[in-house]
Order: C-alpha cells, then structure tokens, then sequence
C-alpha cells in the first residue's frame, strides 16, 4: 500500500505550531512511518514548485498553521488547496487569527510606518517602503504584499478540520493523525477537540465554587495564587469556563490561568463576547463605582478576550480612524 | 437640495419582557408617538441580554443597540439586571478599543409604567445616532463555505 501524502505549510505565524509537531517526541517516527512528508518548508527543503508539480487531490491532508496575512500566503494556501483532499487549519492563527490578528486593532499603514520610520533605531531618510515590485538593471523583483487586515485561514480557502490551541497539544495532534490513518474523522467542519470547558479537565474543578462571586478581579502579578484553588474564585481571569478544553488543562495546573487558546465551544458564535459576558457576570458588586473598581483588574477587555480570535469575532477589526 | 437621502439609523433595541417591553406597549396604547427606527427584540430578562447578541447586531447592520430592563432592584428574577450592569461596562469599555462611539450601545432602565421614557429614550438615541452617521465596520471576509458544505453541496 502506498502511504498517504501529507504536508505542513506556515503562514503568519510564531513557529510554535511547527515546534509542536517535532513535540509529539518519538510518536513522530510512528507518524513518518505511517504517512510520507512531502512538503515541510519549515523542517525540510521544499520549493514551492514542487507542490505545483503535484497533482490536484495529490496531498492525502495539508496541515496548515498561521493566520493569512500577506498575497504570497493567500497564493500558497489556494494552491495547497488545490492539491489537498482534507486542509487542516492547525493552531490558533488558522483557526481564529491567533496572535497575529490581534493586529486588525491597527493598521497596515500605521504598522509600515512603525516599522519603516517611527522606531528609534530606524533611519529612513528617503522614506523608502517596501514595494510588490522595484526595477534593478537584473530585471524585475518582486515582493509580497501586506493585506490590509489579518483573517484566519477559514476566511482565505475552505477548511476540513480545526485542530485547535497555541500551540495544538501534542494529545490532540496525536489523536487527529490517528484518526486520520484510521479513517475515523468525525464530520468535516469539526474541532478536533472536545466540545467542553477547560474547567472539566481541571486539577482544581472541585474547588470551584457553585456560585461564583468575586469581589475583584486581579492580576496574576499581583497576588499570591493558592497553587490548589479554583484561580477564577480566587478573581483571577480564568477563561477556562469558556474555553474548548483538549489541553489537559495544563495552564492551571501550572498556576496560570486559561487565557483561551483552544477557542470557542461549538455553540458559541464570538468568543470574546462570550467570554466578557462570563466574567463580568460572577462579580459581586451592583454599583456602578464597585463595578468599576472590581473590572480594574481586567485592564485591556478586547486584548483579554480576543486574544487569539479577533479576525473570527463579529467586530473583526477595531474601525478606521 | 441633495440627493442623498438623509441617513437614517437602524437601532435594534432588546427589552424585558417584564418591565421595559411592557412600557413600550404602554407608550403605544397610550399614543406616545416615537421614531421608527427601532427594531425591539423582547426578551425575558435584561439579564438574558448575551454580549454576543450587540456585537452581532452591529455586524450585521444596526447602528446602534438599545437595551432596556427593570429598575435595580425590581428585576422579576431578582439580580438579572445586576448582571447586565456589570456585563454593560466591560461590554462599553471593550467596544471603546474597537473605536465604537459611547453613544451607540445604550442601557436604561425603564419600568412598566414609564411609557414615556420609551419615548423619550428611543427619540434621544435616534438623535444621537443620527448625527454618528452609519457605523462603518471593516467588512468582515465571508467565511468560507466549510468543506462540509463543500461536500454536501456536491
Ligand atoms: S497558534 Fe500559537 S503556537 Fe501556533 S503559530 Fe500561532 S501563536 Fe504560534
Ligand atoms: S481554575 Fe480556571 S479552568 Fe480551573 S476550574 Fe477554575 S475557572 Fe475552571
């Protein structure tokens, strides 16, 4: 039997998802045994013509981590498509915009111009910006061009599946390729993850009380967390209620509260609302003055709750100046 | 005179069943004439009031959201208005980073009996509205169909 083509591509991303799959440690000798890696720019040396070579449908799945952000990225990720029967958004960037679209709360021009001008060490006396093409007496270079904004994968090509997380952990990447080689995928447009909180996987679960009612809320910096309490009644802002779980909660556990890397559940719509909407609702104040006091803790709503999904949230990105 | 018609604001308001949508009927038995550029959803409770019901509103067209609930303290499920205060201001101060003007997300509390201040209320943030001018959100990528609409569709 000839063993099934797989691929990895990046696009505006960290690394962390690329580091996440040498992760799963000796499990990947079972996975290089099982499937044939034919394109991994990260890892190994691919060109991209050697996917334009391929057939369409040649690629068994394409695992793609990273928001999409530039034309090359769009380009790559509708070619992919073509060769790929089953495209897996890998990560939080492809699933909801991750990190990187945190930048629709700016602009493209006020990012070129941050970087091009405004820095301190940048000098830039002719403004000279990068440009998609420039003519030198070799002929015609070309450069990929910035989108305007950032958007997940699911908004450039259609997606199969979402392997979720930030990066995905190892647990879930595991399972996925096992139920890939097994033929086993649940139907196409699925999480590859459980669809329930963080909290259920929790080491401090039963410490979480029935009603939660918390006077303030604070930051981790700023107090002396209890390494066996539930961290959300200790009024630190655990996302984890809201949160698709999949991680082992491993954050927690790790005295650091969820900040909602695996996303929304599947019947939620727009995370971060959803997430504001969980938090305010457990403080224990009913004037405005006490409110306020006790949401001081939560600094940067839209930065707290989008942190991972703002190009998948209903706003999408913050409104020209 | 121009041509343009003069922008009028779509304001998609959600009142409780119990106190400010039965206010809103008042103001209509009572003959309280108010702008018609509201779209009022009732729901059971200003407390059932999801965050994600304003965000999704104004993507998908109002240009402002009008919420309406029981005075403090009268709430019919004892604390359902408490808790969209506090929702209310974390909701405010988020929209604020998004560059969304105050004035477009608005909560009042309006009891049974003050079928005027529906009037009053709605008129006042039609106004307001009116002089914001439509809300101008980055067009958000439709996404695109998922693969299993792809491959139900073939
Ligand atoms: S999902 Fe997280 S780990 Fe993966 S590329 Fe994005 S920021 Fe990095
Ligand atoms: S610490 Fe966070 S994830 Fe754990 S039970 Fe409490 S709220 Fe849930």
């Amino acid at each position: 039997m000839t063993k099934p083509k797989v691929g990895f591509y990046w696009c505006a991303s960290c690394g962390g998802c690329e580091e996440a799959v040498v992760d799963l440690h000796e499990a990947i000798l079972d996975v290089v045994a099982a499937v044939d890696i034919v394109f991994w720019p990260c890892a190994m040396d691919f060109k991209r013509t050697d996917v334009e070579a391929m057939a369409d449908g040649e690629l068994a799945v394409c695992f793609i981590n990273g928001a999409v952000r530039t034309s090359e990225q769009f380009e790559m990720v509708e070619l992919l498509r073509r060769k790929a029967g089953v495209v897996i958004a890998f990560g939080a960037c492809a699933q909801s915009g991750g990190i990187p679209g945190l930048a629709n709360f700016t602009s493209k021009a006020a990012i070129l111009a941050n970087v091009y001008e405004d820095t301190r060490t940048t000098v830039n006396p002719h403004k000279t910006y990068p440009q998609a093409t420039v003519q030198v007496p070799e002929g015609t270079l070309t450069l990929p061009v910035l989108d305007e904004t950032v958007r997940a994968l699911g908004q450039a090509i259609p997606v199969d599946y979402y392997l979720p997380g930030c990066p995905p952990p190892a647990k879930l990447i595991a399972d996925a390729v096992g139920a890939i080689l097994a033929g086993t995928l649940p139907a196409p447009g699925s999480v590859l993850a459980p669809n329930v909180g963080v909290c259920h996987e929790c080491t401090r679960k039963e410490t979480k009380p029935e009603k939660m009612l918390v006077t303030q809320f604070k930051r981790p910096h700023q107090v002396l967390i209890d390494p066996a309490q539930c961290l959300l009644a200790q009024g630190l802002v655990c996302l984890g209620p809201d949160t698709r779980s999949g991680c082992g909660a491993a954050c927690p556990a790790g005295n650091m509260p969820c900040t909602g890397c695996l996303g929304a559940l599947d019947q939620v719509r727009d995370f971060g609302a959803k997430a504001l909407s969980g938090l305010a609702s457990v403080l224990d104040a009913g004037e405005d003055a006490a409110i306020d006091a006790g949401l001081a803790g939560v600094p940067d709503p839209a930065g707290t709750f989008y942190r991972y999904s703002l190009p998948a949230s209903e706003l999408f990105a913050k409104l020209p100046e | 005179m121009s041509d343009t018609p003069a922008f009028e604001p779509r304001i998609v308001a959600f009142f409780c069943n119990w106190c400010t949508y039965t206010a809103a009927d008042l103001a209509g038995t009572a003959r309280l004439t108010y702008a018609p550029n509201v779209r009022v959803v009732r729901i059971m409770c200003s407390g059932r009031l999801d965050p994600q019901f304003v965000v999704t509103a104004l993507r998908q067209g109002a240009d402002g959201v009008l919420i309406g609930g029981c005075h403090p303290g009268d709430c019919h499920y004892q604390e359902g208005n408490y808790k969209m205060l506090r929702r209310f201001h974390l909701l405010k101060r988020m929209l604020k980073q998004f560059g969304i003007d105050d004035q477009r997300v608005r909560l009042e509390w309006i009891s049974a009996s003050e079928g005027d201040k529906v009037q009053r209320v709605i008129n006042e943030m039609v106004a307001q509205v009116r002089d914001l001018g439509p809300l101008a959100l980055v067009g958000k990528p439709t996404p695109h169909p998922d693969a299993s609409e792809k491959h139900a569709a073939a």
